[in-house]
């Protein structure tokens, strides 16, 4: 590495754009800021000018929000049953938000929000506390069964019950750290060796012969980043439904 | 908590970070400032000064998100795959009664031709029968009518014959007087001669 330009930290550092300080805190409108209500603009009005002509017949665009939206129901429908579908609005704005997120973040220059833990864990509390506050709002002390799965012989019962609770509590860690070590070693990994072909690229001839294979790397790395884009929203959501299928049925394992 | 954990955490990435990564700009700073946040040594998502405006802004926003998606777009296209299934499932009915009406359509035509088939054949047989019977009639009227006349002609003739063969003996007995005057001038007696003509005719 050569040169302070291939910095690969330097894309996650959060900038202020208009300074904001309530109370003492900062509440600065940042590129983060930027970026987050570019993913609200872009996720909104992608879906709700692709769908506004409401054709019978979808075109390519409609399609695409019909499918999303099928997508999402019957990954729900699958995994927290009939009784989750009151949650369909929360797993679908998650997939979508974080969806759009990710591949935000895919464009050159573009800041990626989902690499912030902060961000990432602050929607894993989001999905976790209403997993919590819905589980014990509908079934009462009855939610505590969650912790104590059925046919489990009385001895190991408390060790089973430890573990249980263990896992609930590591859901919102794995979660959020899931996505943002994803994001976050994606674009590290990206810049690195893009950061590759721009140092061997100085160095003359045969540093430009070089850079090829860094350049193949970054191209393919490249593809493959879109596909964690998507399948980190995916997992994201399907284990959201799966911890509402808790909040829904406890002990209905 | 968890904050106070993930900023020890960044600041002992710290010292690993300016040998590797930083740059020498920063290379300065970072043993003296992180409390400044952005572009000291601290590995920036860690940076817990940036947390506060991250989160009130991912709650603006993804607030925001969540209500337009449950208030505006997810309605919408719930309506639109509703409209879709309920104009298909229509279509598929409105068809199925074309299909059902055209059958029954078809079976009445069928059976409208039938019918008339069979009154076609019904009113044919008929009036050939009436033709047969009338003309059966006609002859058989015809017939009587000129066997009528036949027999009222030959009783005509027998009678025309009868009358005639009883002129003929008084034809002859006239006769044979002329003859016999003529012949031999005398006379010959009524008797002698219807005798003789008697006895010729026969």
């Amino acid at each position: 590495m050569a040169g302070d330009k291939v910095d690969p930290v330097h894309q996650f550092v959060v900038n202020k754009i208009i300074p904001i300080e309530i109370g003492g805190i900062d509440f600065s409108f940042t590129n983060a800021s930027l970026f987050m209500v570019a993913t609200l603009a872009v996720a909104t009005g992608f879906l709700y000018f692709t769908t506004s002509t409401r054709s019978l017949v979808p075109g390519r665009m409609q399609s695409v929000s019909e499918l999303s939206y099928e997508f999402i129901a019957s990954m729900l429908r699958e995994g927290a049953g009939s009784h989750g579908m009151k949650f369909f609005p929360m797993v679908f704005s998650l997939f979508m938000f974080i969806l759009t997120a990710n591949m935000l973040g895919m464009v050159p220059y573009f800041f990626t929000i989902t690499s912030q833990i902060i961000v990432t864990f602050a929607l894993a509390l989001f999905v976790i506390g209403t997993v919590l506050f819905y589980g014990f709002y509908k079934h009462g002390l009855g939610f505590l069964n969650v912790f104590v799965p059925s046919g489990v012989p009385g001895i190991l019962l408390p060790l089973v019950i430890a573990i249980e609770v263990i896992s609930f509590l590591s859901r919102p860690i794995s979660l959020s750290v899931r996505l943002f070590a994803n994001m976050l070693a994606g674009h590290i990994t990206l810049k690195v060796f893009a950061g590759f072909v721009a140092s061997l690229g100085t160095m003359g001839a045969l540093g430009i012969g070089g850079a090829i294979l860094p350049l193949i790397m970054t191209v393919a790395l490249t593809g493959l980043e879109f596909l964690v884009a998507f399948l980190q929203a995916y997992v994201f959501a399907v284990l959201t439904c799966m911890y509402l299928n808790d909040a829904v049925h406890p002990g209905g394992h | 908590m968890f904050v106070t954990s993930a900023y020890a955490q960044s600041t002992t990435t710290e010292g690993a970070e300016t040998h590797d990564a930083a740059a020498g700009e920063v290379h300065t700073e970072t043993g003296v400032a992180h409390e400044g946040g952005h572009g000291s040594g601290v590995f920036p998502p860690f940076d817990s000064s940036t947390f506060a405006s991250q989160l009130l802004w991912l709650a603006i926003c993804f607030g925001l998100f969540y209500l337009l998606m449950s208030k505006v777009v997810m309605p919408r296209i719930g309506s639109i795959l509703e409209t879709r299934n309920d104009t298909i499932a229509r279509d598929l009915d409105d068809a199925a009664r074309s299909k059902a009406e055209a059958d029954a359509a078809v079976a009445a035509y069928e059976q409208e031709l039938a019918a008339a088939k069979a009154k076609g054949n019904a009113i044919a047989s008929a009036a050939r029968e009436a033709a047969k019977t009338k003309a059966a009639a006609d002859r058989t009227a015809v017939e009587t009518s000129l066997n009528d006349k036949i027999s009222a002609a030959e009783s005509r003739i027998a009678d025309i014959k009868a009358k005639a063969l009883a002129d003929v003996g008084s034809i002859a007995e006239t006769t044979a007087t002329a003859v016999v005057e003529q012949l031999i001038g005398g006379k010959a007696t009524k008797a002698e001669i219807a005798s003789a003509v008697k006895a010729s005719t026969k």
